[in-house]
């Protein structure tokens, strides 16, 4: 030891030389850096707006909307408020965000294994599947769905009918509406009933096999029940369902539910574009779990469905997840294309019409982006939660 | 048959002494990758309880024919009978055989999201009905014996090469198979992790298992081996008790191959 040598000083002496305190520092100017030109943004906007005599504030949200929607879930005509129309354009945003991802995640899931398959004729297919489908820009096959399939379907008079109860035309799809009649509460009962006894036998069925080594026929029997014991209830009580058929009423037809063509071609078109994207994540999911997991489980005896369900997909899904993610957000967002072909979501309902009619530019685009965030966050988090629970537990 | 007692004269004796029962029959097997003949003319028995240790060079198929022998690939040609069950197309004979066969492989293949217990539960519990209680406990006892019942919550992310060796060989024990299968167990193995998973082996060994191990730590096929087996080029070129492998080795291929490797 050489005690000559002057103690070794700390080097971060001088505050700005400390990478905390730079971080923070750099944070800070970047935070003025958003607020400042936020402020601006707003304020310029607001001097223009008074200038040209439009008032700001959500006032405009109580008058009287004035104009149709040819789709709503909740009921609604011209004599409900501008508000109104946020929910109904929300909601259906909601309906066919929620209709894609679902058939998107199937439709995605089958032809993804599919790729992946021995079968020379159903891999090739899939892949030119997914080449053609992904790389043709969604607004295309929008307006391809749209008005080279479903506008040109025969006019009401000439409609396509499958048994007197399905109609098909230009129109939309007009399906029988089930109307539920007195007694059809037991129905609902008998529902209840299966549900909770299908928990139940799950439980039990759990517990027996921790015991005794059995494995119960879970899923068959549980989807017996669950279809059986309504059906006994539907038919004990007489059939209390009445259909409401749809009918040809002069020029169109009248009752019965309607799935408007804006919304099937809209709904189509995100499915099989987004099921593309999820079917390439699901392949590489798959490729991502190693072969050495495959035999190892083969040669444990494991068959090729408990080997798939026990060791390869729960070790995919983690790779699956996030880009899965991603792909439902876009299809989300997606859904925003419908202006293009005149479906009632909120941005061609809400940001469309009523922005037009009332020039409340600033209130309607923030409550629209506002939309898109939260649900888009809630998307996420949700993922994430499932993510979370998919993760490895390692080192 | 005769060609077999010929190519196999050494063996008889072995052969004799434990004849009682012979659990893997192989005759005239062949297998081929496209147009790429690996396996040529194989015929090997293996009695019950016997150590047989395959070696050769790298390329010569030693993985591929042990591989056969559970079916991870099928052979196209000749005859493969495993404790009484021919291996067909018939998967119903392809699971039996696999519940009797217990595998490890060189690089472990521990499923990575499952602790050590679950490693060791799965097939148990999924292929034999075993109870949970029942299952842990003698995977429990497996991991004694291995030596790691203090990693059993663990996962094999959390554990050394040669722990996650033992916990490989603990799994396919869990199954209580009749053979055990090891393609060059401790090749991905550091040097200082190689003897504990050796030491494994040999107590299995001598708690009389069937085994076939392609190796080639020389020193484990001197112990341990009743039989040991060169291939090269998809051929079992000689196949002897290990004094006179080892000390006499009749084909000049194996002369050469040993040569080579002992003086490494
Ligand atoms: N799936 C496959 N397709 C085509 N050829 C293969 C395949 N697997 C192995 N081979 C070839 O078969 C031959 C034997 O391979 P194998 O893995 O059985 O050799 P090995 O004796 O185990 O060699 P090593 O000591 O390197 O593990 C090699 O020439 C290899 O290239
Ligand atoms: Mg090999």
């Amino acid at each position: 030891m050489n005690d000559n040598n002057p103690p070794l000083q700390p080097s971060r002496s001088k505050p700005w030389n400390d990478p905390r305190v730079r971080a923070i520092f750099f944070q800070v100017v970047a935070l003025a850096a958003i607020a400042w030109s936020g402020w601006t943004l707003i304020e310029n906007t607001l001097a223009n707006m008074e200038s040209r005599g439009i008032s700001t504030g959500f006032g405009f949200l109580d008058q009287s909307a004035g104009f149709g929607i040819i789709m709503s879930l909740i009921p609604y005509d011209a004599t409900y408020s501008y508000g109104r129309t946020f929910f109904v354009g929300l909601l259906n945003t909601l309906l066919v965000s929620a209709m894609g991802i679902v058939a998107a995640t199937i439709l995605g899931f089958i032809i993804g294994v599919a790729r992946l398959s021995s079968n020379w004729l159903i891999a090739k297919l899939s892949l030119a599947y997914i080449e053609i489908i992904r790389n043709i820009p969604i607004l295309l096959q929008i307006f391809f769905w749209y008005f080279a399939v479903l506008r040109s379907l025969p006019t009401p008079r000439q409609s396509v009918d499958v048994g007197g109860v399905f109609f098909l035309n230009n129109r939309g799809l007009y399906l029988p509406d089930p109307i539920a009649q007195p007694g059809f509460g037991w129905v609902e009962a008998a529902l209840v009933i299966a549900i909770v006894a299908v928990v139940i036998i799950k439980r039990w069925a759990k517990k027996r096999q921790l015991a005794t080594g059995e494995i119960f026929p879970t899923v068959k029997v549980g989807i017996s029940i669950l279809i059986g014991l309504p059906l006994l209830a539907y038919l004990a009580t007489g059939g209390p369902i009445e259909w409401d058929i749809p009918a040809l009423k002069g020029f169109n037809f009248g009752g019965g539910i309607t799935l408007i063509p804006e919304l099937a071609a809209l709904w189509v078109a995100l499915t099989l574009f987004t099921a593309a994207f999820i079917a390439e994540i699901v392949r590489s999911g798959i490729l991502s779990v190693s072969k050495g997991q495959t035999e190892a489980a083969r040669a444990l005896g494991l068959h090729n469905g408990l080997t798939l369900r026990l060791v390869v997909i729960p070790q995919a899904m983690r790779v699956i997840i996030p880009p899965l993610t991603s792909q439902y957000l876009n299809l989300f967002k997606n859904s925003s294309l419908a202006t293009a072909i005149g479906y009632p979501d909120l941005v061609s309902v809400f940001m469309g019409t009523t922005l037009n009619q009332t020039g409340q530019a600033v209130e309607v685009v923030a409550m629209t982006m506002a939309v898109y965030l939260t649900v888009s966050l809630l998307i996420s988090f949700f993922m994430n939660l499932y993510n979370r629970a998919a993760a490895l537990k390692e080192r | 048959m005769t060609e077999q007692m010929q190519s196999e004269q050494g063996q008889t004796v072995v052969d004799s002494a434990k004849a009682d029962k012979t659990i893997i029959h192989v005759e005239a097997m062949h297998k081929w990758y496209g147009s790429f003949h690996v396996l040529k003319n194989l015929n090997l028995d293996v009695a019950q309880g016997e150590r047989i240790v395959i070696c050769g060079p790298s390329g010569s198929g030693k993985s591929t024919f042990i591989r056969c022998i559970n079916r991870l690939e099928e052979h196209q040609q000749g005859k493969i009978v495993v404790d009484g069950v021919e291996l067909t197309d018939d998967v119903r004979h392809i699971d039996s055989v696999r519940k009797e066969v217990g595998m490890v492989f060189q690089h472990f293949n521990l499923f990575p999201h499952m602790t050590v217990l679950e490693n060791c539960c799965v097939a148990p519990i999924w292929v034999r009905k075993t109870p949970r209680k029942e299952a842990e406990a003698t995977a429990m006892e497996y991991l004694k014996r291995v030596k790691i019942p203090d990693q059993a919550n663990k996962y094999p992310g959390q554990l050394s090469g040669g722990q996650q060796q033992r916990v490989a060989i603990a799994r396919a024990l869990c199954m209580k198979p009749k053979i055990m299968l090891f393609d060059e167990p401790t090749s991905a193995l550091d040097p200082e992790m190689i003897k504990e998973v050796l030491d494994t082996m040999i107590e299995l060994a001598s708690s009389g298992m069937t085994m076939l191990c392609v190796t080639h730590e020389m020193g484990f096929a001197k112990t341990v081996a009743d039989r040991v087996i060169f291939m090269d080029g998809g051929e079992i070129v000689e196949s002897a008790p290990p004094h006179d492998f080892f000390d006499n080795p009749q084909e000049p291929r194996t002369q050469q191959f040993l040569k080579q490797i002992l003086h490494h």
